[in-house]
């Protein structure tokens, strides 16, 4: 049989992002994928050369138009532990608060491009109509929809008052109830079942030795998640990682939305758990020599940054490692034998986030 | 089948989206729109421009103006944060939408020198410390004549030792709104 070269990407009806594959086809069965990476590299990494490390959270923030909030909370808490700061008890609280309503709307968004993505847009409005809610609560409390810039080193600069918080858990009740109502539809429906179950499987084996991260490695069977470290105030919530067996399209769908309503609960606790006290620490001089390795849980997966300080105000080396970026060798795994139909399903159930991978 | 329930409550319900220009949402009120400053509070210390990670804003303290490229700024409100007189705050509305690019100058009056010649009586011993910055061109001028006396002192006083001493021939004024202006004008 003829081998045909399909281009994919980077401009794609169900692409968000900007990924090309070429797609090596032999009757309609594909048998190879090679991506292409480079279309959005802002080079941001080499700014730290010329903003300062307090501006470089806001630099920082700009990786990821989506989960801004995990990224600042992932290079302050790397500055914080080269530099012995202590972040006080209610600002790490915060941080979780407005970490996992990222985490939430995040998976809503994606919810709802995934099933645009197989072709089911009435449910791409209803979750996208869904997260404005969570994306009005950050407007009103932190002043901004999506970079909502409000760590600083040391802690955070945003405070939420008792109404704010009780109008948060009346909203977020609501997001819960109107998430649930659609939850029969992704997970049971049947047509959509048919376009995602038993696509592009990963077994528990190939997902680990292909580096896979978050949902896309908890949906194939292992129980990975950096929360589960502790990091910030994590280690005081109660929560369990959102495990799927199955590794298909389904099972990582299923990660996601069951992880929607695991953040509403995150948030619930840490709001119950919310201390009284100083919002940040005062910070005077500059990150001394040294470096540091922090890893926190994006809503893709794992994220790492590498810090090395040099005793000025400018850092040696910053170096971002994207959940995305681990995610695409697991892509390509999944890709050969698929169906070319169903290669956007397979795409998009990574969760690309291409502008995160190449900053 | 399992979305008909929805199906049908949307179809009774009204639309969730407005109609955008006409109908406009009430603005959340801490959001951070539009930057505005009062110039007349202003008193181009440049904290701002220091802070900003964009690095639009633009201070000189000498000229008495205060810039900023609108289409640079990025809406942190780092510089409203960190502003010591509370001149800089933000709209809950943002900008209308622009056609051309502009950059927006205001000009104010720097506070005068003149409160600093009250403080600059004391400096003459408060000095040592805190003079990194006036280094380069107290060096220049003064280095040989005093460095032979000065030897065994520790290197940084020395060098603002001479400091002081040239100015307090040039000028007893300049001295400390010589290192401010710098510090305004980067």
């Amino acid at each position: 049989m003829a081998t045909t070269v399909i281009p994919f990407g980077p401009q794609h009806p169900v692409l968000p992002e900007p990924v090309h594959l070429t797609l090596k086809v032999e009757d309609e069965i594909v048998k190879e994928a090679i991506p292409a990476l480079g279309y959005v590299h802002r080079g941001l990494e080499k700014l730290a050369d010329i903003r300062d490390y307090h501006q470089m959270i806001n630099v920082c923030e700009r990786v990821c138009g989506i989960c801004s909030m995990i990224h600042a909370v992932c290079y302050s808490q790397s500055i914080e532990e080269l530099m012995g700061v202590e972040v006080p008890d209610r600002a790490k609280m915060l941080r979780i608060i407005w970490s996992e309503l990222h985490r939430c709307h995040s998976h809503l968004l994606w919810l709802g491009l995934f099933a645009d993505a197989f072709g089911f847009e009435a449910l791409f409005m209803q979750f996208w109509r869904v997260r404005e809610r969570i994306m009005d609560i950050n407007e009103a409390t932190t002043g901004s929809r999506v970079i909502v810039s409000v760590n600083v080193i040391g802690g955070v600069r945003a405070d939420l008052s008792p109404e704010q918080i009780r109008w948060i858990l009346s909203e977020i009740e609501i997001v819960e109830k109107e998430v649930r109502a659609m939850q029969d539809t992704i997970m049971n429906d049947y047509t959509v079942k048919s376009r995602t179950v038993g696509i592009g499987v990963m077994t528990k084996e190939q997902a680990w030795e292909l580096g896979a991260a978050g949902p896309t490695l908890r949906g194939s069977g292992v129980a990975q998640d950096m929360r589960m470290t502790g990091y910030g105030a994590y280690g005081e919530l109660d929560f369990e990682p959102v495990v799927e067996t199955a590794g298909d399209c389904w099972a990582r769908s299923t990660v996601r939305f069951r992880e929607v309503l695991q953040s509403i609960d995150l948030v619930r606790q840490a709001i119950a758990k919310l201390p009284e006290g100083e919002l940040a620490t005062k910070v005077k001089g500059n990150p001394p020599e040294g470096e540091i390795f922090t890893r926190v849980e994006q809503p893709r997966g794992e994220c790492v940054y590498y810090i090395r300080g040099n005793g000025t105000k400018h850092l040696d080396r910053l170096r971002i490692r994207t959940p995305t970026f681990a995610n695409i060798p697991p892509l390509l795994g999944m890709l050969p034998g698929c169906e070319l139909a169903d290669v956007p399903v397979i795409v998009l159930s990574i969760d690309p986030c291409i502008s995160c991978t190449e900053r | 089948m399992l979305f008909t329930p929805n199906v049908i409550k949307n179809l009774l319900k009204k639309p969730v989206t407005r109609k955008y220009p006409f109908e406009v949402r009430a603005p959340f009120s801490n959001y951070r729109g539009e930057l505005v400053i009062d110039i007349n509070k202003c008193i181009f210390c440049g904290l701002c421009s220091r802070k900003c990670p964009s690095q639009c804003i633009t201070v000189d303290k000498s000229s008495g103006t205060w810039q900023c490229d609108p289409h640079a700024c990025v809406y942190c409100g780092l510089c409203r944060d960190n502003c010591p007189t509370k001149c800089l705050s933000m709209k809950d509305t943002h900008r209308k939408p622009v056609a051309e690019k502009v950059t927006w100058i205001e000009h104010g009056n720097p506070p005068k020198p003149k409160k600093r010649t009250v403080e600059a009586k004391p400096e003459p011993e408060v000095k040592p410390e805190p003079a990194p910055e006036a280094k380069p061109e107290a060096e220049v001028e003064a280095k040989p004549e005093v460095k032979v006396e000065a030897k065994t002192e520790a290197p940084v006083e020395t060098k603002v030792e001479v400091k002081s001493e040239v100015e307090a021939k040039a000028k007893p004024k300049t001295k400390k709104s010589g290192k401010k202006g710098k510090k305004g004008g980067k």
